[in-house]
């Protein structure tokens, strides 16, 4: 009598309500998720801060509680040396993001560890030491971008193309590049060392010892 | 009507002289994937190869979305292919269907030769309009982005409409809630922002919610309408593993999107979230190899149509493997923060998309070759058979190859780079200078060349198998419906 009864778990129909239910079920949590991330991935927030943030230091530093490294915030440090107002870096920001785009950076690197993986990841390459030193780097950067065929940078005969970027879109690449820097990604990159930012203040004697290296890419 | 072993479209019902059209793309884009593979597989161990003419962005490009454009039309071929005789009434919109597909063709024409013959554009928001969006998978223009919008809305428009007006099957009642899905989750990837975080936030509902939910339940069922048509499983079977292979594939599936979520700026939770549930992802993909096994050993590898059914077992293990087993490779977030945007992704990618969605599409090549002939036998002892069976092989001896080439270039990279360099220019090249590197691109290289291979030998099969066939396909044969 009761085979089918017995079966109720191997029947179409629970297994078809079953579907219905985890499915409208596990979709409801991630609105319900989605609410809250996208308000907390919104720029201006803590994770992902406002795009004047570029008018700042930005460091990327060890932090003991949560375990792994966190960008900070330091003190004023305008990027090409001109405060902009939020509005202003916003529209540079945004320039530079349409270059990424334009160019198709994400097919040969990664950003924020997303794209391809033909060319280094670019989620912190604004603090990378191999642009020698802060003082330089802006510059050292925009000429990259412009003309990056011939340059050092390139290694193991891979070089990145000539894309024609223009020198503004240069400079809203490296808004681009540094505004990014900014972003809480969790602690990733992991174990990444920062360029030396320290500024060169004669008060602080003991500099690190990294200082003299600082004009080179620092071999390990 | 023409002679068993001889293509006619006359063989075909009206969805099906559809289907075959769609087929046909496929397998020309399915080449233009192979061809940019390899073309980006050599500059790895030759940059300076076509350097500055086809860069690799331009390559790799070009590589994945041959692929993405490839796989939807065999999914809409496919679909087409299954769709009359699933609902038991001619497609209700066939005419719109066909100039529909036309214009679908000459879109990606244009797109492909914009991406070859542009490339880049000025940073501004007319390139992303007209030349290349820049954003993985999804490079599309937006005014392709909107044709394709349009595109897969007719086609839900036939396929809902076509099953209202028939039979509502189980297998329909998926396949259309799963196209609205599929389609609504395209319109998160069309918007353009400055916030990285937010634009990848919403890239992942495209790029995972497809291919980690929505392609799934869809491969799903056109795996149930193969088993029936190749073996014969009774529909009431294959319905409720496909109910349970939903319920699986989506619960672990949609919050399983939070693997993604670990290192974009996208809050900590997701680290528990995610982890969690992509860590059930592989269950469903295992409920599949059994089911797909199981049915196949119970009907003792009988089928009406010996090459498809190869494919079809091939996509439950390479399914399994490919997106089960690789992707739990690397999904939590305490190994995934030292293999995130490395070659392991890379190694994961070739094979989830080729074990889980290039053996289905070529599992249905089959079945429409086969009624395309006229229903010719395809059984065992076909003549000519060592063809289909060579290119099944060599497709997966190569793609084993280039995975672990790419596997083993992954582990020393997120070692290398990763563990101990730190991730930064300097850790990059070390990783990628490293000899375990350059052999595992070596090793890629040669899988490249043996794929592809595989592919030239499977296309003069699906142009040639059983035209000099005279026995007519084995029937059907149906399980009794009390066993």
């Amino acid at each position: 009598m009761s085979q089918t009864q017995a079966l109720w778990w191997a029947s179409e129909s629970f297994w078809r309500k079953t579907a219905i239910w985890v499915t409208a079920g596990s979709f409801v949590v991630l609105i319900f998720l989605t609410f809250d991330t996208v308000k907390q991935i919104t720029a201006g927030g803590k994770r992902v801060p406002a795009y004047s943030v570029i008018n700042n230091r930005i460091d990327y530093v060890f932090d003991e509680k949560r375990n792994f490294q966190v960008p900070v915030i330091g003190p004023e440090e305008p990027l090409f040396g001109k405060k902009l107002t939020e509005e202003e870096a916003a529209a540079l920001v945004s320039h530079g993001k349409l270059t990424t785009q334009a160019k198709n950076c994400m097919n040969c690197h990664t950003l924020l560890g997303n794209g391809s993986y033909y060319a280094p990841d670019l989620t912190k390459s604004w603090l990378d030491q191999s642009w020698g030193s802060k003082e330089v780097r802006e510059q050292q950067m925009v000429e990259f971008l412009m003309n990056p065929q011939d340059r050092l940078h390139n290694a193991l005969g891979r070089k990145m193309p000539n894309l024609g970027i223009t020198e503004a879109e240069a400079r809203a690449t490296v808004a681009f590049l540094k505004w990014m820097s900014s972003i809480d990604t969790n602690g990733f990159p992991y174990n990444f060392k920062p360029i030396d930012q320290a500024d060169a203040a004669p008060a602080v004697e003991a500099a690190p010892a990294s200082d003299p290296a600082a004009a080179a890419p620092v071999q390990q | 009507m023409a002679a068993l072993g001889t293509l006619s479209t006359a063989n075909l019902n009206g969805g099906q002289k559809l289907a075959v059209k769609y087929f046909t793309v496929a397998v020309a884009l399915f080449g233009a994937q192979v061809l940019f593979g390899l073309l980006a597989g050599i500059q790895y161990l030759n940059p300076d190869f076509l350097f500055g003419i086809l860069d690799f962005s331009v390559n790799r490009m070009l590589h994945i979305n041959a692929m993405v454009v490839w796989l939807l039309f065999g999914f809409i071929g496919s679909v087409y292919w299954m769709l009359e005789d699933e609902a038991g009434v001619p497609v209700v919109g066939l005419g719109l269907g066909n100039l529909i597909f036309w214009i679908f063709t000459l879109a990606v024409v244009v797109v492909v030769l914009v991406y070859l013959l542009v490339q880049v554009g000025p940073g501004e928001l007319k390139s992303i309009w007209l030349i290349n969006e820049g954003r993985e998978y999804i490079e599309a223009p937006r005014w392709a982005d909107i044709g394709i919008v349009v595109c897969v809305l007719v086609f839900f428009y036939n396929v809902a409409s076509t099953f209202m007006k028939g039979k509502f099957s189980g297998i329909a009642g998926v396949l259309v809630m799963d196209l609205v899905a599929l389609a609504g989750i395209y319109l998160a990837g069309m918007y353009y922002t400055p916030n990285i975080s937010m634009d990848q936030h919403w890239w992942w509902w495209v790029i995972h919610l497809w291919v980690e939910a929505t392609w799934e339940v869809l491969v799903g069922c056109l795996m149930a309408y193969g088993l029936i048509k190749t073996m014969g499983v009774r529909r009431k079977i294959v319905e409720t593993w496909l109910y349970i292979e939903v319920a699986l594939m989506f619960g672990s599936g949609i919050l399983g999107l939070g693997h993604h979520y670990f290192w974009i700026g996208t809050p900590e939770y997701w680290f528990t979230i995610g982890g969690f549930f992509s860590a059930l992802e592989p269950i469903p993909l295992v409920a599949m190899v059994v089911h797909a096994v199981f049915d196949a050993g119970h009907h003792k590898l009988k089928s009406t149509n010996n090459p498809a059914l190869a494919w079809i077992i091939a996509q439950a293990f390479g399914n399994f493997f490919g997106a089960g087993v690789w992707g739990f490779m690397h999904t939590l977030p305490q190994i995934n923060l030292y293999t995130h945007g490395t070659q392991w992704t890379a190694s994961h990618g070739h094979l989830a998309f080729f074990g889980a969605y290039a053996t289905m599409v070529i599992a249905f090549f089959y079945m429409a070759l086969q009624k395309w002939r006229g229903g010719v036998y395809m059984s065992g002892n076909l003549v000519g058979a060592w063809k289909w069976k060579w290119a099944i092989f060599l497709l997966h001896a190569g793609m084993i190859a280039m995975v672990m080439g790419l596997l083993v270039a992954g582990y020393e990279q997120s070692q290398i780079e990763r563990a101990i360099g730190g991730s930064d220019w300097v850790a990059y090249f070390a990783g990628q200078s490293h000899r375990w590197f350059m052999q595992g691109m070596f090793w890629r290289m040669v899988g490249g060349w043996t794929f592809a291979a595989g592919f030239v030998l499977l296309a003069w099969d699906l142009m040639t198998i059983g035209k000099r066939e005279t026995r007519p396909a084995l029937a059907v044969q149906a399980e009794a419906a009390a066993a």
